[in-house]
């Protein structure tokens, strides 16, 4: 795709980033640092086209092991998440 | 497969993301969050599996599978407290997958030389860094700032070596150069964090996080993919939102917290206010005091983590509440802990409840009504210096008004500076009374008494 073009996305989308980071309350920043984390285990697109189209096998390999690396994070920063975020609970009503 | 099927795919992903985090606006909503989350990455993996460039599933099948059940074993037996140091760790891992990604695609022959240096140089930093975090907040460095002679220009020659290097590759291509840059990028990004010290924390795990989304839109480019360009540039973004959110909550700059070496230095003020005189209190005193207020603000700091206070602390504000009718605050700055949001975390493990834990701005007003402000290990963050003194280090600092609490209890082992290294002159104020000891144990001898009392 022509660079312009991705350009103007990756503009783009920083400004959807920025403002939709600062909406996120202040006693959530823990679970918004894990769950970019998470997300930015997106490079395992990135990753899996590599082992699935490269040549060589050193590529293949590398790729693998980034597959591997990507999902550790992926797995992790969702479940950390989900751990963090249940234990903010309500006050109970009593 | 249909061709607008993998673009449209990438395009919902990017939207799920986005959601996301914009549902952390509230606690309510950001369970839901989460699982969108989940989603939109479940939507991708799935789709650039099913494409027709990939095949050998069953090595790609193995490789997610040990990776996530390595990730979630990991993420559920971590204690709470330790939360700083696995996020570093997952970001680290996230930064090595880049680096293993571009060293792929070049021996594979891409063509994309900038963009891959990029995602490779950005990775790189990523996952030395995040190491170097981790291992202090582990404390398997030691967690201070870490300095030693000529280390800024050693660190300068390095980023400069980079550079050159990485224009000569763009010029003349060649993969040893390639491996060079790796190595120095990695070397830099050690050397980078080792003089940040431990409070400094929440900034650099900011940035480095930031990092990896800047790392994926490298490799984004590298390989025309909108959704890692979309998905970096989120991350990317959030993460220096939040360094600057951490930096403005210090009055510092970035080039200040990253270029390291802060509070190191021994104030010479400290031994002259020696002789001011400090009053000291027991448990019991402090329980009876708070027993017979209206209003009570808890302000929590790193050191009520480390001696895993929270628990009894909770125990605490809800004795006050139930048998003395006490009004009970918790009062958290943006800064305590060691990551942003660290203390709302370790309350709500508590189970604490999220109305009753306030932010700076939101609770500040409040300190003048109150009759007691209990403050437990913490102390930087309530020095009233940040608004006196010019000349000290945290001079413009945002601080928790602490002082204008009729009574203001410290909980502390002793009259020893905070990580600034400045001395608080709270402590010699007539209203401030010292309660010395563990900050557990001095919380739980409250409640035990708070309770006799009731009896």
């Amino acid at each position: 795709m022509d660079t312009w073009m991705l350009l103007t996305i990756l503009v783009l989308s920083c400004f959807v980033g920025y403002f939709a980071v600062w909406g996120v309350t202040q006693a959530l920043h823990s679970p918004l640092m894990s769950i970019s984390n998470a997300i930015s285990g997106i490079i395992i697109i990135g990753a899996l086209t590599i082992a699935g189209t490269a040549e060589s096998n050193i590529s293949k390999i590398l790729g693998l092991i980034s597959v591997f690396l990507a999902s550790v994070n992926i797995f992790g920063g969702f479940a950390i998440t989900h751990r963090m975020l249940s234990m903010f609970k309500k006050k109970e009503k009593k | 497969m249909q061709s607008w099927l993998i673009p449209f795919s990438y395009l919902l992903a990017g939207i799920f993301f986005i959601l996301a985090i914009r549902s952390l606006s509230s606690p309510y909503t950001a369970h839901r969050g989460n699982i969108i989350g989940m989603f939109g990455m479940l939507i991708a993996i799935i789709t650039t599996i099913c494409s027709p460039l990939v095949d050998k599933y069953l090595y790609i099948l193995v490789a997610i599978t040990c990776g996530g059940i390595i990730g979630i074993f990991f993420a559920f037996k971590v204690r709470i407290a330790s939360l700083p140091q696995m996020i570093a760790v997952f970001n680290g891992l996230g930064g090595l997958a880049a680096v293993f990604i571009s060293l792929s695609e070049i021996i594979n022959g891409s063509h994309a030389y900038f963009d891959i240096s990029i995602g490779l140089i950005i990775g790189a930093l990523a996952f030395s860094g995040s190491m170097i975090a981790f291992a202090k907040l582990q404390e398997l460095l030691p967690s201070g700032a870490f300095v030693f002679r000529y280390q800024q220009q050693i660190n300068l020659f390095l980023l400069l070596t980079l550079i050159t290097l990485c224009i000569i590759f763009l010029l003349t291509p060649q993969i040893n150069l390639f491996y060079w840059l790796t190595a120095i990028a990695i070397i830099l990004g050690f050397l980078l964090v080792l003089p940040i010290g431990g409070a400094d924390m929440p900034v650099v795990i900011s940035v480095l996080n930031s990092y990896t989304g800047w790392a994926a839109v490298g490799i984004g480019f590298s390989l025309n993919n909108i959704l890692l360009i979309i998905t970096g540039s989120l991350v990317g973004a959030g993460g220096a939102i939040l360094s600057y959110i951490m930096v403005k909550a210090m009055n510092r700059s970035l080039t200040n917290v990253l270029l390291g070496g802060f509070g190191q230095k021994v104030n010479s003020t400290t031994s002259a206010e020696k002789n001011k005189k400090v009053n000291i209190g027991s448990a019991q005193d402090a329980a009876y005091i708070m027993e017979n207020a209206h209003k009570v603000i808890i302000v929590p700091g790193y050191g009520m983590a480390v001696a895993q206070a929270q628990y009894v602390l909770q125990k605490m504000a809800e004795d006050l509440r139930t048998l003395y009718n006490v009004d009970v605050k918790f009062a958290i700055h943006p800064v305590a802990g060691r990551m942003p949001g660290h203390m709302n975390v370790l309350l709500a493990e508590a189970n604490i409840p999220y109305e009753d834990v306030f932010a700076l701005e939101d609770i500040n007003h409040e300190f003048a009504s109150a009759d007691v402000a209990y403050v437990i290990g913490a102390n930087d963050i309530t020095n009233p210096l940040a608004k006196t003194d010019s000349s000290s280090p945290i001079y413009g600092m945002p601080i928790l008004d602490v002082e204008k609490a009729k009574i203001v209890f410290f909980v502390k082992r002793s009259l020893a500076s905070g990580y600034s290294g400045i001395e608080n002159p709270l402590f010699f104020a007539n209203n401030t009374i010292m309660l010395y000891g563990d900050a557990k144990q001095v919380t739980e001898e409250i409640v035990n008494t708070l309770e006799q009392n009731n009896l």
